[in-house]
């Protein structure tokens, strides 16, 4: 085994350990610092795939930016001495069940499946090919998505504000 | 056996299982949002795993910052929602949020 390989490995159980973290901890801070983990362990996981620009972005945006949000909110609405009742989870055993089953069919579908295989795998800066698109084929979904932000603020703004009583 | 597109995919899919996981058991609106969260991120690590295996050029990668930013938003809107519940119910377990108005 080269060093990339146990690297990615290395990477994927990051990833994945985290993200159990996330789904089966009973301490919501826990939770929340672990999805730390997993955003970027899935950086990493980009820069392995040759995705230097995406990469970049998922640590400025979910890193910086979700992760913040969401530490917030937990300390926000929680007495965060309750360990006990800030991470309630009901109907275990159904859903480990339902997700169990799940999995084994999709990995059985990903191994099954002859997926199409590129001509060549390129590792070449991505940036300016990324920004071509969105100035060429992707203008107006681009431009959408600034409409799309300018309302998610608004109405994060409205939603959040105080109610004045009269 | 070399590190090729069926890892990536299997990633993708126990992230996909554990978010769901958090989606169906969590009763904490905050750790839904985190359930929604992986999910999303294992959409995209599939997106980039196939413009980089399967079709060679960087549209996948693209699509995957559009992704990013949906996430963004959905972030900020479901959170202020959370906090908006919160001072009303001062709680936000989702069973006891079961009106629309106080």
């Amino acid at each position: 085994m080269d060093i990339a390989t146990a690297l990615f490995y290395l990477v994927a159980i990051i990833t994945v350990g985290s993200a159990a973290v996330v789904a089966f901890s009973r301490n919501i801070i826990y939770s929340a610092f672990s999805l730390m983990g997993t955003f970027a362990g899935v950086a990493g996981i980009y820069v392995f795939l040759g995705a230097d620009f995406v990469a970049a972005v998922q640590l400025l945006i979910y890193v910086g930016g979700i992760l913040v949000l969401i530490l917030f909110a937990v300390m926000l609405t929680h007495r965060i001495t309750d360990v006990e009742i800030t991470n309630r989870a009901a109907g275990r055993i159904p859903a480990l069940l339902a997700i169990g089953i799940f999995i084994f069919l999709l990995v059985q579908t990903i191994r099954e499946t002859s997926w199409a295989k590129a001509k060549e795998i390129l590792y070449a800066p991505t940036t300016a090919r990324i920004g071509d698109l969105f100035l060429e084929n992707y203008l107006l979904p681009f431009e959408l998505a600034s409409l799309v932000l300018l309302a998610a603020l608004i109405g994060a703004v409205v939603l959040s504000r105080k109610e004045l009583r009269e | 056996m070399a590190i090729g597109l069926t890892h990536y995919l299997v990633i993708g899919a126990i992230l996909f299982s554990l978010g769901l996981y958090s989606v169906l058991t969590r009763r904490n609106a905050i750790s839904i949002l985190m359930g929604v969260e992986l999910i999303l991120n294992s959409a995209n690590i599939n997106y980039v795993a196939f413009s980089h295996f399967s079709s060679g050029n960087v549209e996948g990668q693209v699509y995957a910052i559009f992704v990013i930013m949906l996430a963004a938003a959905e972030a900020a809107v479901g959170l202020a929602i959370v906090l908006a519940i919160f001072q009303i119910f001062h709680t936000i377990d989702v069973e006891a949020a079961e009106t629309l108005k106080e």
